[in-house]
């Protein structure tokens, strides 16, 4: 029996100090009314009979693709450090850091963690991590209608369909406006039409940056804007443009939150992922999530502890800030990994490498007949292409050559049907570049 | 302290990234650029690899230690699970590929992982249906109470609002139905720590949206009223929720839908073997009865007649989309591979041993920690130091001195209707010899509170920290550098 210690011996000794006959007298005594079901579940497989049906499920995926498709979800080099570490498992088979003495190096991690995020975003406050990108987003909108106690939501179409559908799910119970703004022709966020429509009702005004399409756009005139007003500016962010570009806090967001799945973590196929959250100082206190502190310990010396917890439902119950128990310690570890192992320099080469191929690719594609960048030199390294035809058919031949071409936006934006979102990381050599170009080709003129 | 900040030294790299093989440009205009770098590391990577190492043994995990912490079900994370969880063929797959056209086909083994595992999990619990897509078990738990909401939405009884919640209920719970617009009433618990009957049929009227209880619940024993307590709920209109913390005790023995729970939540990383991961990630599927089946989460993923599997969208009663996709799938992935290893033979035997090991504590204890709720318990049994407070000792004195005896604590001061608790849950997969030696360490703590609890006071010692003032940490925090 996989897992289970006891020999018979034991079992009989132990069954006598509970003072049971057998194993099923001991279960009647918990007052379980029956002590055994007929489950229709198959035999117990060995380790290495697991293994062998996990290959063959494995192999029934398509595992050659060359990926051009992105949509927020990135597929980046991830160096043989961070596995090296989240395999500690003194850090993977431990719980919440909840005893802070013997939990110091989670602590220390997460509180490693929140400072890489603070400097990366240029924000004051990180907690310690949340379930994805787009429910941090939605705890982020939760926390402007508290800070405001105004009922309105105004949120650009540029922002991810994905986060935006979440957040229209999470929303329907809570009595809350959400006004939706239509992106502009040329895949801008309508910025004039958002600050027309800011009023004394508004909580926040949410964009993307870059937008889900990929454009590149300063909002230091729209936080403005939303702050005269009162309304709280947020920020859903890709981390690693921002290794090059302009930060959040630059441009004066209060709020700013994003999937941190890029910063060392696999596609598998939709996660675990990892929400982070970044705040202004003002807004510490009404920030969801956990949260690392620094203190002092009986002697005087430095550690960490989980802090401002009496925001947390253990203590507020239902008026907590959130219900959030577990959140993605294990990721925010591997992001902190590889953040650190990139370090300074790898960091901004590496956001140097996928906007360079991006460009390279852009340019190579422009050349082809009837072609053209929706959002033409304005973006780090995804972009919009539009084809003279369905983006969906294209992608879908594209298939059989092994590649992933991108994410057509006709799924998403049905006026947008011959649009294709690309993204280029740092993985795509030349050579692919060159012969991606000559399928794409191919595929929409044969 | 050396934080990986100040470890480096200007100009050190660590990993070597590909050089450019195309030309290096910025076409980004001027105003939208960063003017510093952002304040990164600068270390080899030896001494990453360091840093953390030596951060990681300052940890205690499930491999390190016994770890009882009651409710958690710290159970043994098999290494087959990693090894599974870490195939190129799964952790390479982009989410969004069965999404575009014929995508389905793309990948089969990974959408056959996630509608197997619903189908062994409906079949194990009673219920017609999972959701895998949950990425916690509080999430799981929003998830659900929505679903109540969106029932009783449909049913166009709009009135009900009221959930009611037992005071012995794990404290997400209040805060997830809050977040589904409920108002929550927290009924109190009666005598033997289950469900009051009476208070409960105060409660019964046309407000009703449902009730959430713990199975078994947080004293870790199994409550006989819970049948007749879903029946009442059912029959004023109400919907059941199941909080599956403790399902450990359950699997193999009784299917909890079978009880009358109409939906419920699982977490993987209890029950299902995957790790905890210092906090995540976790993994909360939700399943439900044959009612609550259209305003599940989409997508779905459903089986073809041909065997195939594929991703469906159209169920215009669902709630929506709750994740970005289809669930913490890699977590998922590991829990298919323990379900496919532990067998039919093997479920009831989880629940079992864990059984049988609560009981073993809880006997070999209860001359020397009183038992506030003195009967048989299921897979945790819970204690109280109530009466060492006149000796000056909390709860929490107890489990910094087990610190010091190599032991994770177990949980304290939860369930709160017990003062000072102190609840132990061994899990199945620790042997006698480690549950002896435990129960003797819980003793020799008895005995210095009685001899000398000033001694105790001082726990931890050693710990690479002493005890840690969280008051002035909350006062003024200092969360980064």
């Amino acid at each position: 029996m996989p897992y289970i210690p006891h020999n018979k011996e034991e079992i009989e000794e132990m069954l006598v100090a509970c003072g049971a006959s057998d194993l099923d007298d001991l279960i009647k005594q918990t007052g379980v009314p029956q002590a055994n079901i007929n489950l229709n579940i198959p035999p117990s497989k060995s380790e290495f009979e697991v293994l062998e049906h996990l290959k063959r499920l494995g192999s029934l995926n398509s595992n050659n693709l060359t990926y051009f498709l992105g949509g927020g979800y990135y597929d980046h080099i991830i160096p043989a450090v961070v596995n090296s570490v989240i395999s500690r498992s003194e850090f993977y088979t431990a719980y919440t850091p909840y005893q802070p003495e013997a939990s110091q190096g989670t602590l220390q991690a997460l509180f490693e963690y929140q400072s890489a995020i603070c400097r990366i975003t240029g924000m004051d406050v990180s907690n310690a991590s949340l379930y994805d990108g787009g429910t941090a987003l939605f705890e982020a909108m939760t926390m402007s209608v508290r800070i405001s106690s105004r009922k309105e939501v105004i949120i650009s179409k540029t922002v991810s369909p994905i986060f935006r559908e979440m957040i229209r799910c999470y929303s329907s119970n809570l009595e809350l406006s959400i006004i939706e703004i239509n992106e502009t022709e040329d895949t801008k966020s309508d910025i004039n039409k958002i600050i027309e429509n800011i009023s004394e009702n508004t909580a926040s005004v949410i964009v993307q940056y870059p937008n889900f399409f990929g454009t590149i756009e300063d909002f230091s005139e729209l936080c403005e804007a939303a702050k005269r007003k009162g309304a709280i500016p947020i920020c859903s962010v890709y981390p690693i443009c921002l290794a090059l570009l302009k930060t959040p806090g630059e441009m004066g967001f209060d709020i700013v939150t994003g999937e941190g799945q890029s910063l060392g973590l696999p596609l598998s196929f939709g996660g675990p992922y990892l929400g982070f959250m970044a705040v202004k100082e003002k807004y510490m206190r009404k920030m969801p999530g956990r949260i690392v502190g620094l203190t002092k310990d009986s002697k005087g010396r430095d550690c960490f502890t989980l802090t401002l917890q009496t925001r947390e439902q253990h203590i507020r119950r239902e008026n907590a800030m959130s219900n959030i128990c577990s959140n993605e310690t294990l990721c925010a570890i591997a992001a902190i990994a590889y953040l650190s192992v990139l370090g300074k320099e790898g960091f901004v080469k590496t956001a140097e490498l996928c906007h360079s191929k991006a460009v390279f690719l852009s340019n190579l594609l422009s050349e082809i007949e009837g072609v053209s960048i929706t959002n033409k030199d304005n973006f780090f390294n995804e972009f919009t292409l539009k084809l003279p035809c369905d983006a969906s058919e294209v992608v879908s031949k594209m298939i059989d050559k092994g590649y992933a071409a991108g994410f057509p936006l006709g799924r998403y934006y049905p006026q947008r049907k011959d649009e294709l979102l690309i993204a280029v990381t740092e993985k795509r050599k030349r050579e692919q570049l060159k012969s991606y170009v000559a399928a794409l080709e191919a595929c929409i003129w044969t | 302290m050396d934080m990986i900040f100040n470890i480096g030294k200007s100009g050190r790299k660590g990993v070597t990234i590909p050089a450019h093989d195309i030309p290096s440009v910025l076409n980004i205009q001027e105003k939208l650029l960063r003017k510093k770098k952002p304040e990164l590391p600068e270390c080899s990577e030896l001494q990453v690899i360091r840093h953390f190492t030596l951060l990681s043994r300052k940890n205690i995990g499930v491999d390190s230690t016994f770890y009882p912490l009651g409710s958690c079900t710290m159970k043994y994370n098999p290494k087959m699970n990693e090894v599974v969880a870490a195939m190129p063929e799964f952790s390479e797959l982009h989410p969004l590929l069965p999404q575009l056209r014929h995508g389905g086909a793309l990948t089969q083994g990974a959408l056959a992982v996630i509608y197997e595992t619903e189908r062994l999990l409906s079949e194990i619990l009673g219920f017609a249906q999972f959701t895998m897509q949950p990425l916690a078990g509080a999430h799981g738990e929003l998830t659900g109470v929505m679903m109540i909401a969106a029932y009783h939405a449909d049913k166009n009884d709009k009135k009900r609002k009221i959930m009611l919640i037992p005071d012995s209920a794990h404290g997400t719970n209040p805060a997830s139905a809050a977040m589904a617009g409920f108002i929550t009433k927290t009924i109190k618990s009666s005598n033997d720590g289950g469900i009051d009957i009476n208070e409960l049929k105060t409660n019964l009227n046309e407000n009703l949206a449902g009730l959430m209880i713990t199975c078994p619940n947080t004293l870790g024993l199994f409550d006989p009223k819970i049948k007749e307590a879903c029946q009442l709920v059912h029959d004023a209109g109400g919907i059941v929720y199941g909080d599956g913390a403790n399902l450990n005790a359950l699997v193999g023995i009784i299917k909890p839908a079978e009880l009358g729970i109409d939906v419920m939540h699982v977490n993987l990383h209890k029950t299902f073997s995957t790790p905890h991961g210092s906090g995540g990630p976790g993994s909360g599927p939700v399943g439900v009865v044959e009612k609550l089946v259209p305003y599940l989460p989409i997508s779905r993923v459903v089986k073809r007649d041909d065997g195939t599997y594929a991703l469906e969208y159209n169920y215009p009663k669902s709630i929506g989309y709750i994740a970005p996709f289809y669930g913490n799938f890699a977590v998922i992935l590991r829990a298919y591979a323990y379900l496919l290893s532990i067998g039919k033979e093997g479920l009831r035997r989880i629940s079992a041993f864990s059984i049988l090991n609560a009981n073993y504590i809880r006997q070999k204890l209860k001359a020397f920690y009183h038992l506030p709720y003195d009967k048989t318990c299921m897979h945790e049994c819970v204690f109280s130091a109530e009466k060492f407070l006149e000796r000056g000792i909390h709860a929490v004195d107890i489990a910094k001195a087990l610190i010091d005896k190599g032991y994770h604590p177990p949980t304290i001061c939860f369930p709160l209707i017990v003062k000072e608790a102190i609840m132990i849950e061994p899990t199945e997969t620790e042997d006698k010899e480690t549950l002896d030696k435990f129960i003797n360490a819980m003793i020799d703590i008895w005995k210095t509170i009685n001899e000398n609890p000033d001694k105790i006071k001082e726990c931890p010692l050693t710990t690479p920290v002493s005890r840690v003032d969280e008051t002035s940490a909350a006062r003024k925090p200092i969360t980064s550098i």
